[in-house]
């Protein structure tokens, strides 16, 4: 039952010099949904994967939520401790707003979150709290992405992603983050959407073949202008349907080329290249990027988990 | 007599010009909030209540944080093209005595920001302690988020607000200027009781009387720095020559998108011999 002797509260030391019931929260935040976060020049993305307990029987639970005008955080791991950060958050907001009529710069925000959390670290009658937050805002120093972490911790991001499964959504900021910087919120939001379908675990009680629906993904976006918005049901549903749609038009332009290669392989000499449009051929090489991408993603999900 | 040769009552007691001078007539009238009477009906003191009372065996309640005793006068603020523009003498009034000549009275808060306050200097040092503090903060968190000239304003509102809530307000009219990355120059002013407006041009005191109709007239906001300089030369000579409890000595502050300049203390050339001033009451049937 227990994995050592030390582990059983958070003020005691492992000899070596770990603190278990630390790191066992922060496992806690791994097995939650997975969350994605990017980043670009003017706006900032969030897109999270709702779990359900039975897909039949009940609604998708709530991870995203609204913190004030400018900022907004997606919750993995225990989400009622999470619910109690967002409170916490919404208090700090608004006593920012009440005192000097402006918006609080989310790093402060967020320090405050990880002080928090570090005092839960510190305690001997607390815990740490289960939750890992993704957190976008945007502030007089412009968008920001920024993760936090039981142990009181944070980063600030271009892009990352959290939560269960959450390396094969890595895999792919990793590949696309030279795009992210200059692209337009559109096309932002598409990129999170793609990377957190990576991570959209073929689940046996959702049956969803490991593909996002408008009903088990959420969308928050923020920035200059843009006071947050989180898009839900049908109004994420346009982003899915999009993606979901540029993923069949490679497949076939895939497929196409792929045809095209064995006839010219079957029939040397013949003048095939001049009925090939270039277009295609260019999409091939994508299509068959995206097609390897898919492999390990839908195949690795069980290791991908540990790591 | 003729009615509008008397000296109007609220100028001669005014809020700034002398706090210990009240003529036993004017003691308790509604409109002189502001002037404290040497009586017992001192203004904003609270009446004790009858637990208070026995539980400081009838003594006073506390008096002394409820008038000014060392004052500044008038603040002037007005925009122009690239920034804000504020003046101030230097003079720290005791009562009516000119006590001390070289009062800095607008403080440099941030890179963006100014704040100019009339009224009692010792209160005026503690604000500077409360925003010094802000900034201090602003620098430990080290993210590049500095407090725009807004945010400074509406702290300062609820500070105020919150004195005046406790019945022990500090004896200020602050003034706010500076310059936003994002939304442009700011002049905001804050009263004792945390009574605060926005506005292109702002006065403290006398000033409110005497120089904000010549910024009506001529103030606007797309005027450059000369002009503005010379409005505002022109407000502070205007002031000086009416207002008893100021000197020649005066700052001049501006704030553009490069950062705050704050001038060295300067006189103003002044003409004092016309025809008028020779036998002033001449003309003023009534006085002496």
């Amino acid at each position: 039952m227990f994995r050592n002797q030390y582990d059983t509260d958070v003020t005691t030391w492992s000899p070596q010099g770990r603190i278990f019931q630390v790191e066992y929260a922060m496992e806690a935040v791994k097995q939650g949904g997975c969350a994605v976060g990017i980043r670009n020049k003017t706006h900032a993305v969030i897109a999270a994967l709702k779990l359900s307990q039975d897909a039949d029987l009940s609604s998708y639970q709530k991870k995203v939520f609204k913190i004030d005008n400018h900022v907004g955080i997606a919750v993995s791991g225990l989400i009622a401790d999470g619910r109690i950060l967002c409170r916490y958050m919404r208090n700090e907001c608004l006593n920012h707003k009440f005192v000097y009529e402006s918006p609080l710069p989310v790093s402060r925000l967020i320090r405050d979150v990880a002080d928090r959390h570090q005092v839960a670290t510190a305690r001997s009658w607390k815990r740490p709290f289960g939750v890992g937050l993704l957190c976008i805002g945007h502030d007089q120093t412009g968008p920001h992405l920024f993760q936090t972490c039981p142990s009181g911790n944070y980063w600030e991001y271009y892009a990352i992603a959290m939560g269960s499964r959450s390396q094969a959504s890595k895999t792919y900021l990793e590949k696309k983050l030279e795009d992210f910087e200059s692209c337009d919120l559109d096309a932002l939001v598409k990129h999170a959407l793609r990377a957190l379908e990576e991570s959209c675990g073929t689940r046996k009680k959702d049956d969803k073949d490991g593909k996002l629906t408008k009903d088990n993904c959420t969308v928050a976006l923020v920035g200059e202008g843009n006071p947050l918005l989180v898009l839900d049901g049908e109004d994420v549903a346009q982003y899915v349907d999009a993606i979901h749609a540029e993923q069949e038009e490679q497949a076939v332009a895939a497929t196409a080329a792929a045809a095209a290669e064995m006839s010219i392989d079957g029939s040397q000499g013949r003048d095939a290249t001049a009925d090939m449009p270039d277009a295609p051929t260019g999409g091939a090489e994508e299509g068959a990027a995206a097609a390897g991408e898919d492999a390990p993603a839908s195949e690795g999900q069980q290791p991908m988990e540990e790591g | 007599m003729i009615p509008h040769c008397q000296l109007p009552s609220h100028i001669a007691t005014g809020p700034h010009v002398s706090p210990f001078v009240s003529s036993p007539s004017h003691a308790g009238r509604a409109e002189d909030l502001h002037v404290p009477s040497s009586g017992s009906s001192a203004p904003f003191s609270v009446a004790p209540s009858a637990d208070h009372a026995e539980a400081s065996a009838g003594a006073e309640p506390r008096k002394h944080t409820t008038y000014p005793y060392v004052t500044g006068n008038s603040v002037l603020a007005i925009k122009y093209k690239d920034g804000v523009l504020m003046a101030a003498d230097m003079l720290g009034a005791y009562g009516s005595t000119k006590r001390y000549k070289s009062v800095q009275r607008i403080l440099r808060v941030n890179d963006t920001t100014i704040v100019g306050a009339s009224g009692e200097i010792s209160d005026f040092q503690y604000i500077s302690n409360l925003l010094d503090e802000l900034m201090t903060q602003d620098f430990c968190y080290d993210d590049g988020c500095t407090m725009t000239p807004k945010e400074v304003h509406a702290y300062l509102c609820r500070v105020m607000y919150n004195r005046r809530n406790k019945m022990d307000p500090l004896w200020n009219s602050l003034v706010v200027a500076g310059v936003d990355k994002t939304s442009g120059s700011f002049v905001g002013s804050v009263g004792m009781l945390g009574t605060s407006y926005t506005d292109s041009h702002v006065a403290t005191s006398f000033g409110n009387h005497l120089s904000r109709p010549l910024f009506r007239e001529f103030q606007r906001d797309d005027m450059s720095l000369e002009e503005a300089v010379s409005l505002m030369q022109e407000a502070l000579r205007v002031l000086f020559y009416r207002d008893k409890t100021s000197i020649n000595k005066y700052v001049l502050a501006k704030v553009e998108s490069s950062g705050v300049a704050i001038s060295k203390p300067f006189a103003l050339d002044t003409k004092w011999d016309l025809k008028a001033f020779v036998n002033p009451s001449k003309h003023a049937v009534g006085s002496w």
